[in-house]
């Protein structure tokens, strides 16, 4: 396949993923407030922007006057906002024709279909009341991709890297959700027991939509040393560091095999991969977790700077 | 650039609006009785529910919507992407009727490639006095570069799109040779599975010759055309296009997903160890035949235009050393030029030894002073076009015209006579259209497509048929109010 190619297709489930991510925070961001007075808030939505790297964006755009209406229609929809959901969805799209050849008709029009009804949903400013509509929209729709993708693409390199696209992607996600809320996790700085932790940390579990299987596997037990060591470690939760790496090195393993040689990325994955096995969550507490993520952060960063190069995204 | 089905020759019919001309109707006989062609269809559809075309049409237009068979118009940023309107009522062509016409195609395409290979080798129609030296001198289209090499397999037109119009029962004229890189193909084949999703009972009473395998076909045209330095089982092909914002994007990129090849852009090629290679996640890989659509100009930088991106450096040396095989050939622009088409019942002629089976639209060259004269006399009836104009740019259109324009027009002729043709106010043939009032009748044209390769000339049975869809229009252009039609040729 072309380098080209796996570019698009790389980013083309990049974006899908970061689009369907932004949602699912928007949605946290969104009950958090619904429960808290207006300053703690607005410092939500804060840390909303913050955890998608887009507070100095929006300070450019609507300066310190952070509202959720305001918020979530800057990361939705805002023409000013490059990585608005909105945006995500036409680069998806752009990506989705480009590599046209690589993909099945019903993973393109599943794409296809998804920007021309966001685009409609999106058309005006979302109002508080439409918005559990247009969020329920863009999960709906990122679903309808994945379930296109598993139903009838071949499972080949153009697949691979859509996976690695993917995971990349979530990994990144997963990871920064837990940068920001860190602190929130960390029992000494909290008063424990109380029913703001509670919602506190359900609430970071719902931005990566773990609330009901966290909830599951510990019948109902609320603890941050459990809630981080579900979202780094847990295999079984897909949207875990460990269980996104165990799919990246899937992927790669499958490309090495069909391609007959491996590169410098699977090196860099198989230390990765292999630490994170090796580890527990009371040697990432003894670390530090906010270090252990700003490392995690990097070297996912590192690897995908080198598929991309390894496998000729780019001349 | 000659790039888009859409917008191409449907130019050079550019006529305007003459409501005063009929057209043969070919559907309906004067005293309103069915013709044979659409005989099994018009039963069928006297037998619909009313209502049941509007509502398919509804449906046709979502699911195009959602499959992206869009075209792009340039310089258009909120309508990037605009459909052609597709009309449900099928254009009917009898098998007789078919096996006439493609005798003539094949007869003819047969000359555009015996003619390309003279002029770019003895040019011995040139010394034998049938077609002026001028011509060929100072023609853009002419490639220097194409002079004294064969193409691989002694193909210069791999996909040959001839547009044809019809006056009369059996009066279909070619108005316009597409040699260089003819689209509209994936509407073509769009326009039928379209039809067959929407009407399948329609499919099982009228029998109708399958278009579906045009990218297999074309496969296997290019992969039988693969060049000297090819050694292995399988050409690898690739589709070059200029890229996701041309205005015929998804034909490039339906046509490479139909044949199993890669879409490949200028910047994933470059010349290396004497091939032409795509940087694929492997490495490098060499491609055999690339079939481009990108017009010459944009073809190399370093042989043609140096600012192009859209090329790959080198291909021309590449090609020339027998590297790697191009489709269609650069340099064939020259043989569907408007002035040598003037000349195509002698080029035909010339190169089978037999009469022309299909007639050319009458033409003038007013760089003859005789119909220099008559046409200054006619202007008023008359189209004039540029010979090397495209585009529908710098023409005249007698009968749509004022006083004024004519006047204007003619001054220009008389200072440059060589530069113009001109030829008679065609009424083109109609076939129904659904409109709210019921079905009314349309001017259409044709392009069949036409595959050649060194084991034979294979032409698929139907084409594109394009419709101006304004009453009284003989503007089939897309971009002026023109849509497609599902094309048939009934089954014997």
């Amino acid at each position: 396949m072309l380098g080209r190619s796996a570019n698009g297709i790389f980013w083309l489930f990049r974006y899908l993923e970061r689009a369907e991510n932004t949602a699912r925070l928007i949605e946290a961001g969104f009950r958090m407030a619904l429960t808290r007075d207006s300053g703690a808030a607005g410092e939500e939505w804060g840390s909303v922007l913050t955890t998608l790297g887009m507070r100095a964006a929006y300070a450019a755009r609507h300066g310190d006057d952070v509202t959720g209406h305001q918020v979530f229609n800057f990361l939705l929809r805002d023409r000013d906002n490059p990585a608005s959901v909105l945006a995500m969805i036409e680069l998806a799209r752009t990506n989705a024709r480009m590599v046209r050849t690589g993909i099945t008709r019903e993973v393109w029009e599943s794409v296809n279909e998804s920007w021309m009804i966001l685009r409609d949903l999106l058309a005006r400013p979302v109002a508080e009341t439409r918005l559990g509509l247009v969020l329920d929209a863009i999960r709906r729709q990122a679903t309808l991709v994945r379930g296109a993708m598993e139903g009838t693409m071949l499972r080949n390199d153009i697949y691979d890297f859509a996976g690695i696209g993917t995971f990349v992607e979530r990994a990144d996600n997963t990871a920064r959700i837990l940068d920001v809320k860190y602190y929130v996790l960390l029992p000494s700085l909290s008063a424990v027991g109380t029913s703001l932790d509670n919602v506190q940390w359900e609430n970071v579990l719902r931005s990566v939509a773990g609330e009901r299987a966290y909830r599951w596997l510990n019948a109902g037990q609320m603890d941050p040393r459990g809630i981080a060591s579900f979202l780094i470690l847990d295999r079984r939760f897909p949207r875990s560091l460990a269980f996104c790496y165990a799919e990246l090195s899937g992927h790669m393993a499958y490309l090495a095999h069909a391609y007959g040689f491996e590169t410098e990325a699977h090196e860099i994955l198989r230390a990765k991969d292999e630490r994170l096995a090796g580890l527990n969550i009371e040697t990432i507490f003894d670390q530090g977790l906010h270090q252990f993520i700003g490392e995690f952060l990097a070297c996912n960063h590192r690897l995908a700077q080198q598929i991309q190069r390894d496998y000729r995204f780019v001349e | 650039m000659k790039q888009n089905a859409a917008q191409s020759s449907g130019q050079s019919q550019s006529q305007g609006q003459s409501s005063s001309i009929p057209g043969y109707d070919e559907m309906l006989e004067a005293d309103g009785s069915v013709r044979p062609a659409y005989a099994g269809y018009k039963q069928w559809l006297d037998a619909q529910a009313p209502g049941l075309l509007k509502r398919k049409g509804i449906e046709a237009e979502a699911f195009f919507r959602r499959t992206g068979i869009t075209f792009n118009v340039y310089g258009a940023a909120d309508a990037e992407e605009r459909l052609i309107p597709f009309d449900s009522v099928p254009r009917i062509i009898t098998a007789q009727q078919w096996r006439k016409l493609s005798r003539g195609i094949d007869q003819r395409v047969r000359a555009l490639n015996a003619f390309l290979h003279d002029l770019y080798h003895r040019q011995e129609i040139v010394r034998a006095g049938r077609v002026p030296e001028r011509l060929l001198r100072d023609n853009a289209a002419y490639l220097a570069q194409m002079a004294g090499f064969t193409p691989p397999g002694g193909v210069y037109t791999h996909i040959v799109g001839v547009d044809l119009v019809r006056t009369g029962e059996d009066d279909f004229m070619v108005l316009e040779d597409n040699a260089r890189t003819p689209s509209g193909v994936s509407y073509m084949l769009e326009n039928r599975e379209t039809m067959m999703a929407m009407f399948p009972e329609l499919f099982t009473r009228v029998r109708v010759r399958d278009v579906s395998d045009y990218p297999r076909r074309l496969a296997r045209s290019l992969a039988a055309c693969a060049p000297p330095a090819f050694s292995g089982d399988k050409p690898t092909v690739a589709v070059l296009t200029p890229g996701i914002h041309n205005s015929a994007y998804y034909e490039h990129a339906f046509l490479a997903d139909q044949m199993g090849a890669e879409l490949v852009e200028g910047s994933d090629l470059k010349v290396t160890g004497g091939r032409v290679a795509m940087r694929t996640t492997r490495g490098w890989q060499p491609v055999d035949v690339i079939y481009r659509r990108v017009d010459d100009e944009y073809l190399d930088p370093l042989s043609f235009n140096p600012n192009s991106v859209l090329g790959v450096a080198g291909i021309m040396d590449v090609y020339r050393a027998g590297g790697i095989t191009i489709a269609n050939a650069p340099g064939t622009g020259i043989s569907d030029d408007k002035a040598i088409y003037s000349f195509m019942p002698e080029i035909v002629e010339f190169y089978t030894g037999e009469k022309p089976i299909l007639a050319n639209v009458p033409t003038w060259r007013c760089s003859e002073p005789d119909a220099l004269a008559y046409v200054m006399e006619h202007l008023a009836e008359l189209v004039v076009k540029e010979v090397h104009g495209s585009g529908g740019y710098g023409m005249l259109i007698g009968p749509t015209s004022s006083k004024k324009e004519i006047a204007a027009f003619s001054a220009k002729l008389l200072a440059r006579p060589d530069n113009y043709i001109a030829q008679p106010t065609l009424a083109l043939s109609t076939v129904p259209i659904f409109t709210k009032a019921g079905l009314a009748p349309r001017h259409v044209d044709l392009r069949p497509y036409v595959l050649v390769s060194p084991h034979g000339i294979d032409i698929t049975p139907g084409g594109l048929t394009r419709v101006a869809l304004k009453k009284g229009s003989l503007v089939v252009n897309s971009s002026q109010g023109g849509g497609t039609k599902d094309s048939w040729v009934l089954d014997d």
